[in-house]
C-alpha cells in the first residue's frame, strides 16, 4: 500500500528535514504520500509536491492547523490511516509530539527516532544516548515511525506530485495557541546547517560567544550551537543546545570550541562529517572523536582563525 | 486538584553502559539504577505546585519491579504524598505503560500528570503523549513552564527555534523538559519519613492490561566507532587541511 509522511513545515515554508524524513519514507519501498497540515500553507504544498518521489500531497487546510497542536493534527492523521500501511514523521519537535499521540490512537506501539531501515518492518534505533544501537521490527500491522533527521541524506526536487485537498477532522477543542518566542535569525537552522560552530562553558559567558564564536559563524555561513553546559549557565539559548536532550546534527563540519565532550554532547553531533576540537586540555573526551584537534587557549585561537579564514577569503 | 507523577528506573545517568557481547540487550546487572532525570524534574515540579498550594495530593506511581519500590521512595522523599507500584519483572513498552498508567487514572482521577519526556534508556520519548490519547486529554509535552489557572494550564513548551505556549483544558498532561526546575535532594528526615509513607502494589494482570511487547528487539549493537584523528599545531595547519585534506572549507 501507501506511506503517509507528515511534513516540517511552517506554512510558508517546506522545512529541510521533511526532504530527509523522505529518504526514510522511501525506503519502505511504497508510494509516499506528503501531508501538508497548516494553514495557508499552499506554498509548503507546492513546495512538497516538487520532491522527487512523492506520488502525492495533502493539504489540510484550516486555522486548527496553523501552529499543528498535537490534538487537532492527531485527530487528522488518524482520520487519514486507514489508507496508510505506515506514518512517517521527523523526529522534530512537532513529530515528536504528534505522532506518539496518532500512535496510542490507532494502537500502535511507535518505533521512534529510527537511524536506518534495514526493511519495511525493521529498523535500527538509537537507544541509550546513542550508546547503543538496536535493531527492532515491528509487529503492528500499521507502522508509526519517526526519522532522525540527521541519519537521512535530503531527497532533490524533480517530482510534480498532485496536490489533494482534504477536509479537516474535527478538533477536540482541548488546546489552544497561546504564543511563540521563535529567535529570528539568517543563519541556518542548527538541523539542516552545513557547518556548525559550537562553544562550550569555557567561553564564559553570552558576550563572549558574540565576541568570539558569531564572528566565524559569520563568515563560514555556519550556524552555532552549544554544550549543555554552557545553555545551562546562560550563556547560550535553549534551542542552540547540541547533544542526547537537545539537537542530533550531522553536518559536513563541525567545530567544537571549549567543549570537553560529555557523553551526552557526542550523542548530539558524533555522525558529523568531519569534526574539529579546539580545547585547552588535550585530554578532554572530544579529542578522541575529533578528526582535528587543536590544543590551546581558545580566546587565542579563535581571533587567528577568524583572521586566517579572512585571510584566505 | 491531585497530582499523579510517573517515574521510572533506569540505569543512572552516569553509568557508561554496554552492550552485551552476544548482542541480545544492554549489560544491567550490578549497575547504579536512579529515577529517570527527567522524572525527577516531574516530581520537582508537583511539589512546588503543592507548596504553592495549587496542588493538594501528589500520587507517585512506577510500573517496573520491586526494586522501582524504590524510585518511588525517593519521589516519596522529594514530597509526594503516596506511591503505587504497578509490579512487574517483564519489559514494558511505552504503548504498554500508557494503558496501564490509563487504567491507574481511572482509580485515581488525578487533574494533572507531570512526567518525564522521555527515560534516558529506550530515548522513546511517547508515554505522556501515548497517556494524553487514551485518555483524550490535552498534552503539554517538552515544558519550560507551567502555569496552573482555574480548570485550564498554560505550558511553555521548548520547540524547534525557541518557546511556544498552548493553554490546554484540565486534566492534561505535562511532559517535562531539562529546565523547567532543577530537582531537590531529599533531607535525611524526608527520607525516613517516607519508609512510612503509603506505597500500594498492583499488577498488570490485576489492572487488566497486556504488556506483551509489539517490537521484537531483533539485535543491540554498539554503535559505529569513530577514531582520534590527528593533533594540527597551528590555526594555518588546521585551515590548511580543511581546506585541502577535508575540503569542507
Amino acid at each position: 500500500m501507501t506511506t503517509l509522511l507528515f511534513a516540517e513545515h511552517n506554512n510558508a515554508h517546506l522545512k529541510d528535514a521533511t526532504h530527509k524524513a523522505l529518504s526514510a519514507a522511501k525506503a519502505l519501498g511504497a508510494p509516499v504520500h506528503v501531508l501538508v497540515a497548516g494553514s495557508n500553507a499552499r506554498a509548503a504544498a507546492e513546495a512538497a509536491a516538487k520532491l522527487e518521489g512523492v506520488e502525492k500531497v495533502l493539504l489540510a487546510d484550516a486555522a486548527a492547523y496553523e501552529h499543528q497542536l498535537a490534538e487537532p493534527t492527531a485527530a487528522l492523521i488518524v482520520s487519514l490511516a486507514s489508507s496508510y500501511d505506515a506514518l512517517v514523521a521527523p523526529a522534530t519537535s512537532k513529530g515528536k509530539n504528534v505522532m506518539p499521540r496518532v500512535a496510542a490512537l490507532l494502537d500502535v506501539m511507535q518505533v521512534s527516532d529510527i537511524t536506518k531501515v534495514v526493511s519495511p518492518d525493521t529498523f535500527e534505533r538509537p537507544i541509550y544516548a546513542g550508546n547503543a544501537i538496536q535493531t527492532v521490527q515491528a509487529t503492528d500491522a500499521k507502522k508509526v515511525i519517526t526519522v532522525r533527521t540527521a541519519a537521512f541524506p535530503a531527497a532533490a526536487e524533480g517530482g510534480s506530485a498532485a496536490i489533494e485537498t482534504v477536509n479537516a477532522a474535527d478538533d477536540p477543542g482541548v488546546s489552544s495557541f497561546k504564543g511563540e518566542e521563535i529567535a529570528k535569525s539568517d543563519r541556518p537552522e542548527l538541523t539542516s546547517a552545513k557547518i556548525i560552530i559550537s562553544g562550550g562553558r569555557s567561553l564564559g559567558s553570552s558576550e563572549n560567544f558574540t565576541t568570539y564564536i558569531e564572528p566565524i559563524a559569520d563568515k563560514l555561513g555556519a550556524a552555532m550551537g552549544a554544550s549543555r553546559a554552557a545553555v545551562d549557565a546562560g550563556y547560550a539559548p535553549n534551542d542552540w543546545q547540541v547533544g542526547q536532550t537537545g539537537k542530533v546534527v550531522a553536518p559536513d563540519l563541525y567545530i567544537a570550541v571549549g567543549i570537553s565532550g560529555a557523553i551526552q554532547h557526542l550523542a548530539g553531533m558524533k555522525d558529523s562529517k568531519v569534526i574539529v576540537a579546539i580545547n585547552k586540555d588535550e585530554e578532554a573526551p572530544i579529542f578522541q572523536v575529533a578528526d582535528y584537534g587543536l590544543v590551546g587557549d581558545l580566546f587565542t585561537i579563535l581571533p587567528e582563525l577568524k583572521d586566517e579564514l579572512t585571510k584566505g577569503g | 486538584m491531585k497530582l499523579l507523577v510517573c517515574v521510572k528506573r533506569v540505569v543512572d545517568y552516569n553509568v557508561k553502559i554496554r552492550v552485551k557481547p552476544d548482542g541480545s540487550g544492554v549489560e544491567l546487572a550490578n549497575i547504579k539504577m536512579s529515577m529517570n532525570p527527567f522524572d525527577e524534574i516531574a516530581v520537582e515540579e508537583a511539589v512546588r505546585l503543592k507548596e504553592q498550594g495549587k496542588a493538594t495530593e501528589i500520587v507517585a506511581v512506577s510500573i517496573g519491579p520491586s526494586q522501582a519500590g524504590e524510585t518511588i521512595r525517593t519521589a516519596l522523599a522529594m514530597g509526594a504524598d503516596r506511591g503505587i507500584l504497578v509490579k512487574t519483572d517483564a519489559a514494558v513498552e511505552p504503548l504498554a505503560v500508557a494503558k496501564i498508567l490509563a487504567k491507574v487514572v481511572e482509580q485515581e482521577k488525578p487533574d494533572l500528570i507531570i512526567m518525564g519526556k522521555q527515560a534516558i534508556d529506550d530515548d522513546s520519548n511517547q508515554t505522556g503523549q501515548m497517556l494524553a490519547a487514551l485518555l483524550g486529554w490535552p498534552q503539554g509535552t517538552f515544558a519550560f513552564k507551567v502555569n496552573v489557572g482555574e480548570g485550564s494550564i498554560d505550558v511553555t513548551r521548548e520547540v524547534d527555534g525557541g518557546l511556544q505556549t498552548v493553554g490546554l483544558k484540565l486534566p492534561a498532561i505535562v511532559t517535562t523538559d531539562l529546565r523547567l526546575n532543577e530537582p531537590r535532594y531529599a533531607s535525611l528526615p524526608n527520607i525516613m519519613k517516607a519508609k512510612k509513607k503509603p506505597l500500594d502494589e498492583t499488577s498488570p494482570e490485576t489492572l487488566g492490561v497486556d504488556v506483551a511487547p509489539r517490537l521484537k528487539v531483533v539485535k543491540t549493537a554498539e554503535p559505529g566507532g569513530r577514531k582520534a584523528g590527528v593533533k594540527v599545531g597551528s590555526v594555518a595547519e588546521l585551515v590548511q587541511k580543511l581546506k585541502v585534506e577535508a575540503g569542507v572549507l
